[in-house]
């Protein structure tokens, strides 16, 4: 079994603001858009991330063949116990998921 | 008057841009040049602290070019959010520079400086009366969080800075503003489309970030009654509807929305095309109004005072018992600072992160592999100012801490001498609300001077 990363073009994660955190996921084409949007549940994305789904915003853009997922950090940018900044690294969670 | 052309030099002074490109740019008549000059991209302690994140020397070289490419285009020259958090002081400190370069540059001026920073009295009378609404996620707001803030400023939007425009002023230095307020004020006094002149904005806010080559900087964006233009000055430097579009999700929470001062934007029928293989052009974009005019607070306040050590551990024992390790040390080292220094836990924190194992994800982390080595980041912060008096105390147990009792001493690696480096104030962002005004100036000054 392949890695989303290995899958898709590109997935990025970034802070949107101080109190948000939001991951794009370029799929590339079409065929791999479709397939991503029917397979990657966002059950599996809120367990990833240790979110509740409630809190998972999910942004399926044709026109781009992106799969955006934004939601409020639990730990405010800039807290004490705030790892990473910009958010940025979260990404390759997404990349080494299974797929 | 349109179309009207925005030259956006780069998506932050001090980032650095393409002269050439500049040049360029400059040959192809500008109505206006945009420059952002901050954010809180970094993190709280810029507006915490009220100071610049990038350096003042690096500041002034790219503000003496863009002061040049003004003159020689004769239009005015933005720089929104001073000294990255947008303070009244970061203002005056952008107007110190730009007074030492005009006479460097024998260039007489009109400024205009737009002041943004909030009175906590005023900040309280506007939550008295439910004129502040918190977004979500939002932080506890009361008058103690208030007043413990050490500065508070509100986002001007495109009305503050057409105002500035109104005065004829050469240059204009804002305080804390939207990124894309900068860029859209000019086309929308002018009767561009208005949902494509905060689209265009936008999508220049970050300079060429929105082309095929982000750090050659400098775009130019032409705005008219039906959509804008994009199209980057670097010979380098291709737009396509791709890196356009794409630029729309970048750093945007929700990537068909966008909320500005007085109303939102929306991209969600615009369509992106290419004229040419560097030019995009963009239509479709619509604004929508609210029916009170609100502006964005950002504040923040001292979260404690901080120190942090660093040991390194090869022993491979405990490199895999990296967590008991930390885990028995700390317990020991908490009865320690009560017993030796009178301080309850409550006083401060304690945290030790492991770089080399799950030092950036946390609990997140699911692939812990095995290192053959592993810092440990030992991180105090206190409410008052004894987290150097913490560290010096628990110097000797990093360094010698063993894991059971019936071992040799052990001795690990401390890479730095002092071992602990004190980081001073650290900060907390402290609002995610709104402010309803009645007038978009009623948050903000506006002060002239002549140079």
């Amino acid at each position: 079994m392949s890695t989303l990363g290995e899958k898709v073009k590109k997935i990025r994660s970034k802070n949107a603001g101080p109190f948000w955190i939001t991951i794009d996921v370029f799929c590339g084409d079409k065929k791999v858009y479709k397939d991503v949007c029917n397979k990657l549940k966002n059950s599996k994305i809120s367990s990833l991330l240790m979110i509740s789904e409630q809190d998972l915003k999910r942004f399926e853009i044709e026109n781009l063949n992106v799969i955006k997922f934004s939601f409020p950090r639990k730990i405010i940018q800039g807290d004490i116990l705030d790892r990473d900044m910009h958010g940025a690294q979260l990404a390759i969670l997404l990349s080494e998921m299974k797929f | 008057m349109i179309p009207i052309k925005v030259l956006v030099p780069s998506g932050v002074l001090g980032l650095g841009f393409d002269l050439e490109a500049l040049k360029h740019g400059i040959k192809n008549n500008p109505d206006i040049i945009s420059i952002d000059g901050g954010s809180t991209d970094s993190g709280p302690f810029s507006l915490g602290s009220g100071t610049s994140k990038y350096s003042r020397s690096a500041i002034k070289a790219e503000w003496k070019s863009l002061m040049i490419a003004r003159e020689k285009a004769n239009v005015p020259l933005v720089i929104g959010s001073c000294g990255t958090c947008g303070t009244n002081g970061m203002v005056d400190w952008m107007e110190n520079i730009t007074i030492e370069l005009a006479e460097e540059l024998d260039q007489h001026l009109k400024i205009a400086k737009l002041y943004c920073d909030q009175e906590k009295n005023y900040i309280k009378e506007s939550y008295k009366l439910n004129k502040i609404l918190s977004l979500n996620p939002a932080p506890k707001l009361n008058n103690t969080v208030i007043d413990e803030m050490t500065n508070i400023v509100a986002l001007a939007g495109a009305e503050q800075i057409q105002e500035c425009i109104n005065t004829g002023a050469d240059i204009i230095l804002a305080g804390r503003t939207t990124d894309t307020a900068i860029i859209s004020a000019l086309p929308l006094m002018k009767g561009a489309n208005p949902g494509s002149s905060w689209h265009g904005a936008k999508i220049a806010e970050c300079g060429a970030l929105c082309s095929t080559n982000p750090t050659s900087g400098v775009v130019m964006v032409e705005f008219d009654k039906a959509g804008f233009t994009v199209e980057p000055m670097s010979k380098n430097a291709f737009c396509t509807s791709e890196t356009v579009a794409a630029h729309m999700l970048y750093e945007n929470a929700d990537p068909y929305i966008l909320h500005e001062p007085g109303g939102y934007m929306d991209v969600t029928y615009s369509n992106y095309y290419n004229i040419d293989k560097k030019k995009v052009r963009v239509e479709g974009a619509t604004w929508n109004s609210s029916k009170n005019y609100c502006v964005k607070l950002e504040g923040a306040r001292v979260s404690g005072y901080q120190t942090s050590l660093l040991v390194l551990l090869r022993d491979n024992n405990y490199v895999k018992n990296i967590k008991k390790w930390t885990d028995k040390l700390s317990k020991f080292l908490k009865k320690e600072i009560n017993k030796r220094m009178d301080i309850a836990s409550s006083e401060y924190s304690l945290e030790f992160r492991h770089i080399g194992l799950n030092s950036i994800l946390g609990e997140l982390e699911k692939n812990l592999g095995n290192p053959v080595e592993v810092g440990v980041l030992c991180l105090i912060t206190s409410k008052y100012k004894i987290s150097t008096e913490i560290a010096k105390l628990i110097n000797p147990f990093l360094l010698h801490f063993p894991l059971s009792s019936y071992e040799e001493l052990p001795t690990f690696a401390f890479p730095f001498s002092p071992v602990h480096s004190d980081r001073g104030c650290v900060y907390e962002f402290t609002m995610n609300h709104i402010l309803e005004l009645d007038d978009p100036m009623d948050a903000f000054q506006i002060k002239i001077s002549e140079i």
